[in-house]
C-alpha cells in the first residue's frame, strides 16, 4: 500500500529526513514516536505535499502511484490522510461548506456520483454523533473558536467523512485530556478496516494504550533506527529517548 | 423619433450658440460650447443648462485631488470627448463570434444567459424580446404603487419640481474636482421617487435599463425615499460590461424623508486592465446620503473592477435617530488600486453608523480603506462601529487603512477594529489536504472573509458576488 524507500527530505535547506525507510500493509497501524525534532512531522508533510517540504532523494508510492509526481490535493484524493497537530481556524467558512467541498471533490476524483445536499447532511449528522460533537459546530465556521479537543475531534470526523486508504495522525494526542484522548481513540478505532492503514505519530506511548499498533518504529535524527512490536514502545517509555541515542 | 428630438433641438438651438449639433460625436475637449452642446442634445431646460455651466465656472477652479494613495497619470481633459452618441448599429458587433472570446468565457463562467450575452456585449441584435417584455411588466407593476422609476434625462421633463429641488441638494456642484466635472456635464442616469408610506414592491436594478439608456461615463442618480417609505436599489451588474471610456466620474445622490429607508447595492466590474496595468476604467465616483429623522441608509458594495477605484459611499446623518450603514468588498489583483470607504456624518441626536469594510489584495494590487466618522456637537448619544480587514494573498501586494475619526461630543462612542491578515499557508494546505483545488480553496477562505457582507446584499446577488469573486480571483495565486 504505502512504500517509503530511503527517503531524504529537507526544509528550508535543513535536511531533516536522512534515507527514511517504511512499507505499510493494508490493515496495519504504525505508530512512529521519537524525540522533538527527529523528523516526525516532515515525515507526515513531506508525503501529504505540503509546500516547502522537500523530498531530495529516495521514493513513496501508494498503491504503486508515485506520490512526488501529485499535487497535494490529488495525494489526499488518491487517499491520503493527515489528521493535523494544530487543525488551523478558516473564519466565515462554514465546516459543513468546507467537508462538503471535500468529500465532493474526493468522490469526483473516485468517479462517484456526487452526494445531494440532504444527502450529506445526514451523513455529516451521523459522523458528528460518532465523535460526539454537536451538530451545531457544522453550522460554525472551520475549527473557528472550538477547543483544542474539539478540534481533533473534528479531524477525526473529516477522516470518517473522507474514508482514506492511508491516514497520518501527527501527534494527534498532544492538548488532549484523557476523556478527549479516549473519545478521538474510539474514532479510530472505529475507522479500523482491513483496507486502511494507520500511521501514528506521537511523542508519548499513552496514545498507544488506546489505538494499539502492531508495529512501533523509532525514529531518530531523520531514520528509523529501531522497530519492533507493541512492546517497544513500553520499554521506550521506561528507558526515555536518551536509550535510543546508546543502540 | 430621433428625427422629431432633431428637430426640437434645432428650434431651441436657434436661441443662439454656435456649436455644431449636427455631428453626433463632440470634439475632445471641455469647454462651455461642449456643455451647451451636450444641454441641447438632450433638450434640456434653459434651468439645467445654467446649472451645469454654473458647475463648469466652479470646477474651473478646482484641482485635481491629490491625496488618495493612488498612482495614475493625470488625465488630460482635452483628450476626453464628453459626449458621443449612442453607437450605431452598423458599428455593434454582427453576433457573439465577432466578439473578445475572453470576454465570453467570463460571461460563461458567471452562467450568463445567451441573449443576455449579447446585451451586455453590445451585439446589435434587433429588439431582445426578453428583456422589453420584463420591463414592461415591470413598469407597470411600479406605475400601480406611484413609484417613478425613469432616466433622470427623461425626468428632467416630467418632474422638473423633483428634480430642481434635489438635484445637487446632497452632492453639491463644488463638492469636489469629480463632482463638479459630473454637475457640469452628466450625460443620464436613473431617477427614483417613492412616494410617502410606499414599500417599492421590488427591488429596482439598472439592468433593466440597459436597453433604455447607453448612460455612459458620468451617471446621475437621484433617488428620493419620501417619508415612510422603502426602497432596495441595484446598481451595476457581475458581467464585465463593455465600455470604451476611461474616465468615469459618476455622482449618486440619495435622500431619504422621514422614517424612510434606501438600501443601496452596488456590484462593480468595469474593466480593470489588462495583466501588465495596460488600460483600464478610472472610476471616481461621489455617493452620498442624507438621513432625516429616523430614516436609514445602507450602502453594500463588491468592487472587484477598474484599474483605479476613488469611491467614499456617505450618510449624512441629519435626523434625529437615523442610521447609516457601509459595507464593502472591494478586490484588486494585478495592477488595480482601489481607494475606497465612507464617511458618516453624525449631526441629529442618537443616530447610529455601522462600517464593514473587507479589502483583498492580490498580485501587485494596491487597496485602501479610507473611512471618517464624524460626530457634530449636537449628536448626543451618536454612536459608530467600524471593522475593516484587510486580506492580503502573495506578498507584493499592499493594504492600507486611514481612518479618521473626529469626536466634538463627549457622549459620542466611536468604536474601530481593525485587522490585516494572510491567506495563510495552513488555510491553503488544511483546504489541499482535503482534497480541494488551490483556486477553490482561496475563493472559499476569500468568501467566508467576506461574508458579513455578502449576507446584507440581496440574495441573488450575493449569489453572483460570490461568483464573481471566484472568477475575479482565477491565477491570482501560484
Amino acid at each position: 500500500m504505502l512504500k517509503i524507500n530511503n527517503l531524504h527530505a529537507k526544509v528550508e535547506d535543513k535536511n531533516i529526513l536522512k534515507g527514511l525507510s517504511l512499507e505499510v500493509k493494508p490493515g496495519e497501524v504504525h505508530a512512529i514516536m521519537g524525540p522533538n525534532g527527529s523528523g516526525k512531522s516532515t515525515l507526515g508533510y513531506v508525503l501529504s505535499g505540503r509546500e516547502g517540504y522537500e523530498a531530495t532523494d529516495g521514493t513513496a508510492t501508494l498503491n504503486d502511484k508515485d506520490l512526488f509526481d501529485m499535487e497535494a490535493d490529488e495525494r489526499a484524493k488518491s487517499g491520503l490522510f493527515l489528521a493535523f497537530q494544530y487543525p488551523v481556524e478558516i473564519p466565515g467558512v462554514s465546516n459543513m461548506e468546507f467537508l462538503k467541498a471535500s468529500v465532493d471533490a474526493v468522490r469526483e476524483y473516485q468517479q462517484k456520483e456526487p452526494l445531494d445536499a440532504v444527502a450529506f447532511m445526514k451523513l455529516a449528522r451521523e459522523k458528528c454523533q460518532e465523535v460526539n460533537l454537536d451538530q451545531a459546530f457544522l453550522k460554525r465556521g472551520v475549527n473557528e473558536g472550538f477547543s483544542g479537543g474539539e478540534k481533533k475531534r473534528n479531524e477525526i470526523m473529516q477522516m470518517m467523512l473522507l474514508e482514506p486508504e492511508v491516514c497520518i495522525l501527527d501527534e494527534t494526542d498532544s492538548g488532549l485530556d484523557i476523556d478527549a484522548l479516549q473519545v478521538v481513540a474510539d474514532g479510530v478505532n472505529a475507522c479500523r478496516d482491513p483496507k486502511r492503514s494507520f500511521i501514528i505519530v506521537t511523542h508519548y506511548q499513552r496514545l498507544l494504550d488506546y489505538i494499539v499498533p502492531d508495529y512501533v518504529h523509532v525514529l531518530s535524527d531523520g531514520k528509523i533506527v529501531k522497530s519492533g512490536g507493541k512492546e517497544l514502545a513500553l520499554e521506550l517509555e521506561e528507558k526515555g529517548y536518551g536509550w535510543i541515542d546508546q543502540l | 423619433m430621433s428625427d422629431v428630438i432633431d428637430e426640437y433641438v434645432k428650434t431651441e438651438y436657434a436661441a443662439g450658440f454656435v456649436t455644431d449639433i449636427e455631428s453626433e460625436t463632440l470634439a475632445p475637449g471641455l469647454n462651455e460650447d461642449a456643455i451647451r452642446f451636450i444641454s441641447a442634445k438632450k433638450n434640456e431646460p434653459e434651468w439645467l443648462l445654467e446649472w451645469r455651466l454654473q458647475a463648469y465656472k466652479k470646477f474651473l477652479e478646482m484641482d485635481e485631488p491629490e491625496w488618495a494613495h493612488l498612482k495614475y497619470p493625470k488625465i488630460n481633459l482635452d483628450e476626453v470627448s464628453f459626449y458621443s452618441a449612442p453607437k450605431s448599429i452598423d458599428d455593434a458587433p454582427k453576433s457573439l463570434d465577432e466578439v473578445d472570446p475572453e470576454l465570453i468565457e467570463t460571461y460563461n463562467k458567471l452562467g450568463i444567459p445567451l441573449h443576455e450575452q449579447e446585451i451586455l456585449a453590445g451585439v446589435a441584435v434587433d429588439v431582445v424580446f426578453d428583456s422589453v417584455s420584463v420591463a414592461t411588466t415591470f413598469k407597470e407593476k411600479l406605475a400601480e404603487a406611484g413609484v417613478i422609476f425613469c432616466p433622470i434625462s427623461e425626468a428632467v421633463h416630467s418632474h422638473p419640481e423633483i428634480i430642481q429641488k434635489y438635484l445637487g441638494s446632497v452632492v453639491p456642484q463644488q463638492d469636489n474636482y469629480f463632482a463638479a466635472l459630473n454637475s457640469a456635464v452628466f450625460s443620464d442616469g436613473s431617477f427614483v421617487y417613492i412616494p410617502k408610506g410606499v414599500r417599492c414592491p421590488m427591488e429596482l436594478s439598472t439592468y433593466f435599463r440597459i436597453n433604455e439608456a447607453k448612460t455612459g461615463q458620468f451617471e446621475r442618480t437621484l433617488i428620493i425615499a419620501d417619508e415612510g417609505s422603502h426602497v432596495s436599489y441595484l446598481e451595476g451588474c457581475t458581467a464585465p460590461m463593455r465600455d470604451e471610456n476611461q474616465l468615469h466620474a459618476a455622482v449618486v445622490e440619495l435622500v431619504a424623508l422621514g422614517d424612510a429607508e434606501i438600501k443601496y447595492s452596488t456590484v462593480q466590474n468595469w474593466y480593470p486592465g489588462d495583466e501588465d496595468g495596460n488600460g483600464g476604467i478610472y472610476n471616481f465616483v461621489t455617493k452620498r446620503g442624507v438621513c432625516h429623522t429616523n430614516a436609514k441608509i445602507s450602502w453594500t458594495q463588491v468592487e472587484t473592477g477598474s484599474a483605479i477605484t476613488w469611491k467614499y459611499p456617505s450618510v449624512v446623518l441629519r435626523g434625529d435617530n437615523s442610521v447609516g450603514e457601509f459595507y464593502s468588498v472591494a478586490l484588486t489583483r494585478n495592477y488595480q488600486q482601489a481607494d475606497t470607504g465612507t464617511k458618516m456624518i453624525h449631526l441629529g441626536k442618537n443616530t447610529k453608523s455601522t462600517i464593514i469594510s473587507k479589502g483583498i489584495s492580490a498580485g501587485k494590487s494596491q487597496n485602501a480603506y479610507r473611512g471618517l466618522v464624524r460626530m457634530s456637537p449636537r449628536a448626543d448619544g451618536a454612536r459608530n462601529y467600524t471593522q475593516c480587514d484587510s486580506l492580503l494573498i502573495g506578498d507584493r501586494c499592499g493594504a492600507h487603512t486611514f481612518p479618521y475619526i473626529e469626536s466634538k461630543h463627549p457622549s459620542a462612542i466611536v468604536e474601530h477594529e481593525a485587522t490585516t491578515s494572510k491567506v495563510s499557508d495552513d488555510q491553503l494546505f488544511l483546504c489541499l489536504q482535503r482534497g480541494i483545488d488551490v483556486e477553490k480553496a482561496v475563493s472559499m477562505i476569500v468568501n467566508g472573509f467576506c461574508k458579513e457582507v455578502f449576507k446584507e446584499l440581496p440574495m441573488e446577488f450575493a449569489v453572483e458576488a460570490g461568483k464573481l469573486l471566484e472568477v475575479s480571483l482565477e491565477g491570482s495565486v501560484g
